[in-house]
């Protein structure tokens, strides 16, 4: 699903952040992306999305490679991602219908459509009793939970997620993780960056280490 | 008739975004109805100054058809002389109709409209000359023609003097045409301020709505979508100033309308204030949205691309 080929990434005021990180996410696979923070996880994960373009190296997505992919076509490879970040980056003044619902009305599904594919993920969630609350007046792992039906709701085959218990207490966030195992399983590729260690440990899927833009354990992922 | 499937999905989704963003607008009553106004009061100026001269023009015009000549005869033409050369002017086909007026009658009716009359009988004889009126015929009222004819007229022997009454409409006119010209160049200062207007309205928007924005790139959305409800709040806000200017239009319209056509009354005239019509309302109404759509695009091609979402 995720090839990196030699990739680094210097970002213009000179910081090295990725260095020569070579590695592949098998389809259906779900893996770990650890290491201290501006060890280069966000990093990682932004080349991925096409947030951030590699400086060498070649980078591929579902076979498609990314270094070469023009900028009208991004939003189509994002599309491809359903992404989950450790502040959620919810809309705060839409229902959390609308803003599950977002995905979908960009992509252009019908209306009918929408709603029903909003309900089953937030049904997926846990949360199909909130869809007319908003955002605000939602707990923090309700909100990541919202966060991830926005990510799941048109079936990405790629869920990324930064740091996504980040802010979470460790009960909540065994939650979250067990919720992207239950994606896992019906075949969904999915890379986690966090540096919640004991968490991690006890899931038992691969951990991609880095440490100061150098990739310490590519082999991880080829030996299952 | 049955539209293909995906224009009508393309038509819908406009008509989506074109109506959630009037009720955007709709939800912040004041700014919106603020950012109109200023819009409304720009584009009425100069459609106000075109009414204003378009009547001008309309009143000019109906003159236009009256454009005398006088033919002031010579001191020593008798009475019988200028009835022979009335007769013989007649015949020309230039030449309407003529009106012979005897010193004695321009004295006459001098002494009626001035209020003179006792001063005039100190006068010991008649000074006015004889005049003929003439009115040429429709083929001689261009200023051109018009002007022919005054010169053929004024080689005659008995004319003293022919005035063409002309002059004056072609001053108006000319005059028109001025305050014409300076309504374009109003109208293109105003036409620039209010893609000013809508520009820095949507830049504003665009600054509120930058987390929205970002959001909305990360899940994958084209540029194209991004900008849509921008350029269409741009273009509502154009149209909703125009809707304005048309209103305050009408207002000033009403305003004026009963004095004039009691004006025109007292000079038994039939003139009447004419406002705009169907096409011109709907120029007003289309060039308001039009500006307003301009707008945002500039704006929007200025300050969306540099919103990436980090």
């Amino acid at each position: 699903m995720i090839r990196f080929d030699n990739i680094s990434k210097r970002y213009p005021e000179g910081r090295d952040a990725l260095q020569s990180v070579s590695f592949h996410l098998p389809a259906g696979a779900m893996a770990f992306l650890t290491g201290h923070s501006g060890a280069g996880k966000s990093t990682l994960l932004k080349l991925i999305a096409l947030l951030e373009r590699a400086t060498r190296g070649q980078l591929f997505l579902d076979g498609e490679n990314l270094t070469r992919t023009g900028k009208r076509k991004i939003p189509l490879v994002r599309r491809k991602i359903g992404m989950i970040f450790q502040n959620y980056r919810l809309l705060f003044d839409r229902t959390v219908f609308d803003n599950v619902a977002l995905p979908l009305v960009i992509a252009g599904h019908r209306h009918q459509d929408i709603g029903r594919r909003v309900r089953a993920a937030l049904d997926k969630v846990g949360l199909l009793d909130k869809e007319r609350a908003l955002p605000i007046t939602l707990s923090g792992g309700e909100q990541q939970r919202v966060g991830i039906a926005r990510a799941v709701v048109n079936k990405p085959p790629l869920l990324l997620a930064d740091e996504p218990t980040g802010n979470l207490d460790p009960e909540l966030s065994r939650d979250i993780m067990r919720l992207f195992e239950e994606f896992n399983r019906v075949g969904v590729t999915v890379l986690i960056a966090s540096h919640d260690l004991d968490l991690i440990a006890r899931l038992g899927h691969p951990q991609l280490r880095l440490h100061q833009g150098h990739l310490l354990n590519p082999e991880v992922l080829s030996i299952r | 008739m049955k539209l293909p499937a995906p224009l009508r999905v393309y038509l819908l989704r406009h008509a989506q975004v074109a109506l959630s963003s009037l009720g955007r607008l709709y939800r912040a009553p004041l700014a919106s109805l603020m950012t109109a106004a200023v819009i409304g009061i720009a584009l009425a100026l100069p459609s106000g100054l075109y009414v204003l001269t378009d009547n001008l023009q309309r009143l000019g015009s109906q003159w236009d058809g009256g454009a005398n000549l006088s033919l002031f005869l010579r001191h020593d033409v008798s009475i019988e002389q200028a009835e022979a050369l009335k007769a013989k002017l007649d015949r020309w086909p230039e030449i309407e109709r003529l009106r012979l007026i005897t010193p004695q009658q321009a004295l006459a009716e001098f002494r009626q409209l001035s209020g003179f009359g006792d001063t005039l009988d100190i006068l010991e004889e008649n000074p006015l000359p004889a005049v003929l009126a003439v009115k040429p015929a429709a083929s001689a009222t261009q200023p051109d023609t018009a002007a022919a004819l005054k010169r053929r007229l004024q080689a005659l022997p008995q004319v003293e003097l022919a005035q063409l009454d002309l002059q004056w409409v072609k001053r108006f006119n000319a005059l028109v045409t001025i305050v014409q010209r300076a309504i374009w160049v109003l109208s293109a200062l105003l036409a620039l301020a209010v893609l000013l207007i809508t520009g820095n309205t949507i830049r504003l928007e665009i600054q509120n709505r930058r987390e929205e924005i970002e959001i909305t790139k990360l899940i994958g959305a084209t540029g194209a979508f991004i900008r849509r409800p921008f350029l269409y709040s741009g273009l509502w806000y154009g149209f909703g100033g125009a809707l304005l200017a048309a209103l305050l239009l009408a207002l000033a319209f009403l305003q004026l309308n009963a004095p004039v056509r009691e004006l025109a009354g007292l000079y038994q005239s039939s003139f009447r204030l004419h406002l705009l019509d169907m096409g011109q309302w709907l120029v007003l109404l289309s060039s308001g949205a039009l500006l307003g759509l301009i707008g945002a695009w500039i704006a929007v091609g200025r300050h969306l691309a540099t919103i990436e979402p980090g």
